[in-house]
């Protein structure tokens, strides 16, 4: 097996030699007139390069598998046979060559993720006992004590134990800004520690790190192949056997040896086989660069698609960080109803109910208060005694359904709130209603534009999903340029409304945050999570927005149309060569040699063509940056 | 049962990934293979008792490839 490795080092040597000696052999027979020099330096470059070939095509064959090398090889031999040495010469020459140049392009369409891999740590300095030892970080195992240096890569994610430090995380969220954590707070793999130190404890290592977990969904997404990808495969791995079967046929029919090495060589799967991948490859690429991780050629082609888009708005279509901006109280002791609704609202984990407890910590002394018989009605409201009390607090109807009647200035209160794009929550015991607390979430960046370039780029219904109230829906559609929504949705329901869109025949793209959006991303053809969305909504979404912005979706939706249609290229290009070889050949003006140079050319040409999706930017996804600094301007002075 | 990943040095010939599969696929004690061309790794599902991974890194050396490096992920 070293003669094998050897000649793989060597085969840039092999083709150059091969190369020269047909140079030579030219040069011998036209401008010396030395024919035998031209025969003896053209057979030596075809034995050259033939080597190589032909061990590629035995070891292809050892486990069963007609490859290329194999058709390659044959014709060589049959051109050596018939005495047609410059044939055989250059055929070999041509092939060794194009292989060559094949694997530089590729290594070019693969540049992307490598560049992603090459961020990975290698080294850690672990703490045993009172030595520093420096390991590779491979060996970091969960639990061990970890010492992070200024300027130094997080080797794994862990907890802080004690320092704190500014950490550039831009390698997992996107976000290039130092961000100050202190002991307590969790730091990932991959991340850049630009002031401070820190002591950390493993928590996840390896390939269980979020950067780890990006990675390989990277790497699985590159092969993970599209229908056509895999229709291809299957016919290429009969299409070569069949070649050599035809040609042996015709050689014996028409007793032409000549034709049917030319055969051979003519039907050699090359453009064909590589050309679709090599789009999906760097696609993919592309995307991991630009923040949106595509889980495979297949996502690519149904993502370029799609016809309706959902959104969620909580938490995806808004930023998730709510705040209570306007508390209306329909009793006097205002610490008191605080107090009550922070430990209410404690017992629940829903965002609005966060924002809450938040706003009445900062205002408050908080007292323990005995809040008992809790029951959470999902999507709804939460009921329990406290001290003794019993208390309701949620949605309009769900206090309403609690058999408390609103006063119409009540209403009108509610309904301004609303109208302005404020979610509701209301507070009531067991007559009245004692307050309501408007809270309000700020849209994502960038949203209005993104989904107009979304529409431009063939997507023809947007919808949004909430489980919020119809007057906050709208209002917050209104702001993102959505027309279509779906208010008041319970969990389940926003699932089956996907459904219903697909049987409707339409091919539905999801995108959510949440775990309650899960059942929904799993349910659309595409599923699409934020990145900084739960574990599960990650892990079961086809496309990941690792920076969780829109206008990376915007980006990931031209960039599958373009792909896509990039692959079409490919393909057209493959048949295109097979087409004009066929009609060269019944018209006598290819043979070998020109044959095997126009495929090899084709091979570059469909490589060639694919390089250009690594360094696509969608012209929106461009303008979008700029416009980022104006707009949240704009935004904040809506709200 | 355990996973075993090897990276090994660029493939570039698509052809170089049937030759690994059914190499591996052929030992026993091997279940499943995958060979991410893009990446250069071959992941396998392998039952440790019936065959060392060592074997399994030999096999891949011997049609011809380096193997860089061996990752063994225990209990999938």
């Amino acid at each position: 097996m070293k003669v094998q490795k050897q000649l793989e080092q060597r085969m840039l040597m092999i083709a150059w030699i091969s190369g020269g000696l047909i140079a030579f052999g030219y040069i011998s027979r036209f401008l010396l007139n030395f024919q035998a020099g031209y025969f003896w330096s053209l057979m030596m470059a075809s034995v050259v390069s033939f080597l190589p070939i032909a061990l590629h095509a035995f070891q292809a064959l050892k486990v069963r598998t007609v490859s290329i090398e194999l058709l390659v090889s044959i014709a060589i031999l049959g051109a050596f046979l018939i005495r047609e040495y410059n044939e055989s010469a250059i055929v070999s020459f041509l092939f060794l060559f194009g292989h060559l140049l094949e694997r530089k392009a590729l290594e070019k369409t693969r540049r992307s993720v490598k560049k992603l891999t090459d961020m990975a740590p290698v080294h850690a300095l672990r703490i045993d006992g009172p030595r520093l030892q420096k390991v590779a970080v491979d060996e970091v195992e969960k639990g061990d004590r970890l010492l992070v240096k200024t300027g130094a890569q997080v080797p794994v994610d862990g907890r802080i134990i004690s320092g704190f430090g500014y950490l550039n995380e831009a390698s997992v969220t996107g976000e290039s800004r130092a961000v100050r954590k202190k002991a307590g707070q969790t730091v990932f793999a991959g991340t850049l520690l630009d002031n401070g130190t820190l002591h950390i404890e493993a928590e996840r290592v390896g390939e269980d790190t979020t950067f780890g977990k990006i990675i390989e969904s990277v790497e699985e997404a590159q092969d993970e192949k599209s229908h056509v990808e895999k229709f291809i495969d299957r016919f290429a791995r009969g299409y070569t056997p069949a070649v050599l079967v035809l040609a042996l046929a015709a050689g014996l029919w028409t007793q032409d040896l000549r034709l049917a090495v030319t055969l051979l060589v003519l039907g050699c799967p090359g453009a064909l086989v590589i050309g679709a991948p090599v789009s999906n490859v760097a696609g993919i690429g592309n995307g991991a660069r630009h923040g949106v991780l595509i889980k495979g050629g297949e996502i690519i082609n149904q993502f370029s698609r799609v016809d309706t888009l959902l959104l969620d708005k909580t938490g995806t279509l808004t930023r998730g960080a709510t705040e209570v901006t306007e508390v209306a109280a329909y009793t006097r002791n205002l610490n008191n109803f605080l107090t009550i609704a922070q430990a209410l609202e404690k017992e629940s984990d829903h965002p609005l109910g966060k924002a809450i407890v938040s706003y009445a910590e900062r205002r408050n002394q908080v007292l323990p208060l005995d809040v008992r018989e809790t029951i959470v009605v999902k999507g709804k409201g939460i009921r329990a005694k406290v001290a003794g009390r019993l208390y309701f607090m949620g949605s309009e109807t769900f206090v309403k359904e609690a058999g408390i009647h609103l006063r119409e200035d009540q209403q009108k209160t509610i309904d301004r709130m609303r109208q302005s794009g404020a979610s509701t929550v209301l507070m009531a015991d067991a007559e009245q209603l004692v307050a309501v607390f408007a809270i309000t979430d700020r849209l994502r960046d960038n949203v209005p534009a993104a989904l107009a370039s979304l529409r431009k780029s063939g997507i023809r219904r947007v919808i949004m999903q909430t489980g919020d109230n119809r007057q906050t829906a709208e209002a917050i559609a209104r702001q993102a340029g959505i027309d279509e929504i779906r208010a008041e949705l319970l969990p389940e329901e926003k699932a089956a409304d996907v459904e219903k869109l697909k049987k409707a025949g339409h091919t539905v793209a999801f995108i959510g945050d949440g775990i309650n959006d899960s059942p929904s991303i799993a349910a659309a053809d595409i599923g699409i999570a934020m990145g900084n969305g739960t574990d599960v909504a990650v892990e079961t979404s086809d496309i990941v927005l690792m920076r969780s912005r829109f206008s990376e979706l915007a980006h990931a939706h031209a960039l599958a149309r373009k792909t896509v249609w990039n692959m079409k290229e490919n393909i057209a290009i493959a048949l295109g060569t097979v087409l004009l070889l066929l009609i060269g050949l019944l018209n006598g003006w290819i043979y070998m040699a020109s044959g095997m140079l126009i495929h090899e050319i084709s091979i570059l040409l469909v490589i060639v063509n694919a390089m250009r999706l690594p360094g696509f930017r969608s012209e929106k996804a461009e303008k979008h940056l700029k416009l980022d600094g104006c707009q949240v301007n704009q935004m904040s002075g809506d709200l | 049962m355990t996973q075993i990943v090897m990276q090994l040095n660029e493939l570039t010939c698509p052809s170089c990934m049937q030759k690994i599969e059914s190499a591996l696929r052929k030992q026993s004690g091997v279940q499943e293979v995958r060979v991410l061309f893009n990446a250069s790794k071959v992941k396998a599902d392998i039952d440790p008792e019936t065959i060392q991974p060592a074997h399994l890194s030999e096999v891949v050396e011997k049609l011809g490839f380096d193997v860089q490096s061996v990752k063994l992920k225990k209990g999938v």
